[in-house]
């Protein structure tokens, strides 16, 4: 039991990570009153823009090539975003629209790029994170082997994106502003907001994160961009948002839950009570969950009051 | 006034110019991503053309690409034409196409009982699976956004286990194959068409297409529907069941996308792959948005798409253009026509200068 533990759940935070934060990019964009789900698609351009530039500079560069591959992908996610930011809140396009041509545009320009560049369509890369221990930490006993021995590094820096986010959000004036433009932009607008301006800037970090979260997939557990990077990550975080109720805290546990959730589904043939059970009770088990969740709270649903509706100061 | 200057003057024209000028931009688009990939446009373009429409079986591969399109175009704009965003038309055209499968592969009946069923179960299929999301937003106020896609990862995972389970094929990913008789293809018109899968499918979505016209334009029901779209209060104020209303949008939308999965699955494929969602499903959401949510222009958006699909491998073997620039310049249609405040823009500028020199003629 203890070695299944030992080996689950640094895996489940391998995985989890990011999940974590992609669905925490996921709401900055909706507190500010943008609904985003184009996060697949922001999340594969940032995956697939880490993988080409770790693979063209791994040579030179070596693990540098690595953490800088992070920034390129959250640049790279947060330059697509621009394109939703622009249409649904310049253009007051259909938010979910925007984001579904987000979307299908990154899958296809990304694999349709790959193949220009490597023939195959795939991006392999060499130089990535590997797991460690944390020294000093990972010899406390129980916690250690759980939390903080084969660890990816990527996980502390989306622990510490959490925490700040939280304090962004709740605890400082541009916080309040974001979250007053996703519930009341008109209030907002008349206390000298710039809504459009902070829709963007919602929008914008929510590209950055979801870009990295493709970035940590692939310097951590893919290792390689392909199509099958687009493997619904950017949709199950969008779960994670809703089912977190639009908190980082709560964000932070559905993101764990549904990390687990997966991280046991992809691990029953493992364990040999777990094998005979239908692998479609796992494998559905976060969705499923999700839709019950969603039925049982709809009373006290948190979601940003304006989110999804385009911004028209002529209205009041 | 011009004729010219009319048309970019009055609002419901420049709305129905919009999807036209999308189609170019995109293809514009398309075209300048060809040529930073070092290749050449009009040859490309050339090539896409000729794989759509170089052969009789060429016609009729655009005729079998548009016809699964055309349904689950209509089952979006249906949704969308009474207010609701159906995102799992994937999810509802995957578990229609599983059940026709499924009862194709196992019953036993001669072809004129066995595919009505087929047909009949994969229509079911489709608005049970949309039900779920209907009663969570009509009881619940869930937003049916999130709940369809959980119902699209739900039926990509049932399908992925039944079908090895039930009707295992050769490889442990795809059924067994099925058989001719519960197939859509008829033998006069892959013989007319040279040997291409196009099926009795594209009558069905034609007709199909026709039916929905008639229900959303020339009946009460559909009027109530559409009014439930436009103003739920409104709706409820006057009387109509709101909440049972958006249930029944919701079915009908899922059983139309039921119906485009036995169109692509006992139509176009004879066997049901595990672990993929079809993207058709998507691509709905595009044909639905260019085509105005009217089934006539569902109809002439999924053609164009069709079209698309159908000469997209043979441009990629005569030009060496990856064939993923289809849904490149699809996206970037989409991107356009919903950001059509832009366009009508332009034309709404096109047309004051227009008519400001006419007036300055006078």
């Amino acid at each position: 039991m203890w070695d299944a533990l030992t080996s689950i759940i640094p895996l489940g935070i391998a995985y989890t990570a990011p999940l974590l934060i992609i669905a925490l990019g996921g709401l900055y964009s909706e507190r500010s009153g943008i609904v985003n789900i184009g996060l697949e698609g922001l999340m594969g351009m940032g995956a697939f823009a880490t993988a080409v530039f770790i693979a063209l500079t791994q040579s030179t560069l070596g693990v540098a090539s690595v953490w800088i591959g992070l920034l390129v992908g959250a640049l790279a996610g947060g330059l697509l975003s621009y394109l939703h930011a622009f249409a649904s809140v310049s253009m007051r396009a259909n938010q979910v629209i925007s984001g579904t041509a987000i979307n299908i545009l990154s899958a296809a320009l990304t694999v349709y790029l790959a193949r220009a560049i490597t023939g195959s369509g795939n991006v392999q890369i060499i130089q990535k994170f590997s797991k460690s221990d944390v020294a000093g930490l990972s010899s406390i006993p129980v916690i250690g082997p759980l939390f903080f021995s084969n660890a990816y590094i990527t996980t502390y820096i989306v622990m510490a994106i959490v925490i700040f986010s939280w304090y962004m959000l709740y605890k400082r004036p541009f916080g309040l502003r974001l979250r007053a433009c996703g519930e009341n932009p008109q209030a907002a607008d008349s206390m000298g907001i710039n809504v459009q301006k902070m829709r963007y800037i919602g929008v914008i970090i929510s590209g950055a994160l979801a870009g990295l979260g493709g970035a940590i997939v692939i310097t951590t557990y893919s290792g390689e961009f392909s199509n099958l990077t687009f493997n619904g990550l950017g949709f199950l975080a969008l779960a994670a948002l809703i089912f977190g109720k639009w908190n980082p805290w709560g964000v932070l546990g559905a993101s764990l839950f549904f990390g687990f959730a997966k991280t046991l589904a992809s691990m029953t043939l493992i364990f040999d009570n777990l094998k005979d059970m239908p692998n479609i009770l796992f494998n559905t088990f976060p969705y499923v969950v999700t839709l019950i969740a969603l039925m049982l709270f709809s009373k006290n649903a948190a979601g940003p009051k304006a989110a999804g509706e385009p911004y028209d100061p002529g209205k009041r | 006034m011009s004729k010219l200057s009319e048309m970019f003057m009055d609002d419901a024209r420049r709305n129905r110019m919009v999807p036209f000028i999308s189609v170019i931009l995109g293809f514009l688009v398309g075209a300048i991503i060809i040529l930073l990939s070092g290749a050449n446009p009009i040859e490309a373009y050339g090539a896409l053309i000729q794989g759509a429409f170089g052969s009789l079986k060429k016609i009729g591969d655009t005729l079998l690409y548009s016809t699964t399109l055309i349904l689950t175009g209509l089952a979006v704009a249906f949704a969308f034409k009474t207010g609701l965003f159906n995102i799992g038309a994937s999810g509802q055209m995957l578990m229609g196409g599983f059940i026709a499968v499924l009862l194709g592969i196992t019953l036993d009946l001669p072809r004129i009982i066995l595919l009505p069923i087929c047909i009949t179960s994969s229509i079911v299929a489709g608005a049970v699976w949309a039900f779920i999301p209907g009663v969570l937003k009509a009881k619940y106020r869930v937003h049916e956004v999130v709940t369809t896609i959980m119902m699209n990862w739900i039926s990509v995972w049932t399908v992925y286990y039944f079908v090895p389970e039930l009707i295992r094929g050769p490889f442990d990913t795809e059924s067994a194959n099925v058989p001719a008789n519960a197939l859509l293809r008829t033998e006069w018109m892959t013989k007319l068409f040279d040997g291409s899968y196009v099926n009795l499918g594209l009558f069905l979505a034609l007709i199909t297409a026709l039916i929905i016209w008639w229900v959303l334009d020339r009946t009460t029901f559909g009027y109530e529907l559409k009014a439930v779209g436009f103003n739920p209060d409104a709706a409820q104020y006057s009387g109509m069941k709101v909440n049972r209303n958006i249930i029944y949008s919701m079915m009908i939308s899922g059983a139309l996308a039921g119906l485009a999965g036995a169109t692509f699955y006992i139509g176009y494929a004879s066997n049901i792959k595990i672990g993929v969602s079809p993207t058709q499903g998507f691509d709905g959401i595009a044909v639905a948005l260019l085509g105005l949510n009217h089934p006539l222009g569902v109809v002439l958006a999924a053609l164009l798409f069709g079209f698309m699909n159908a000469g997209k491998l043979s441009m990629q073997i005569a030009t060496g253009v990856p064939n993923e620039l289809v849904p490149i310049i699809i996206a970037t249609i989409i991107f356009f026509a919903a950001t059509n405040e832009m366009i009508k823009g332009w034309l709404k500028r096109i047309g004051n200068k227009k008519s400001d020199k006419e007036r300055g003629a006078k």
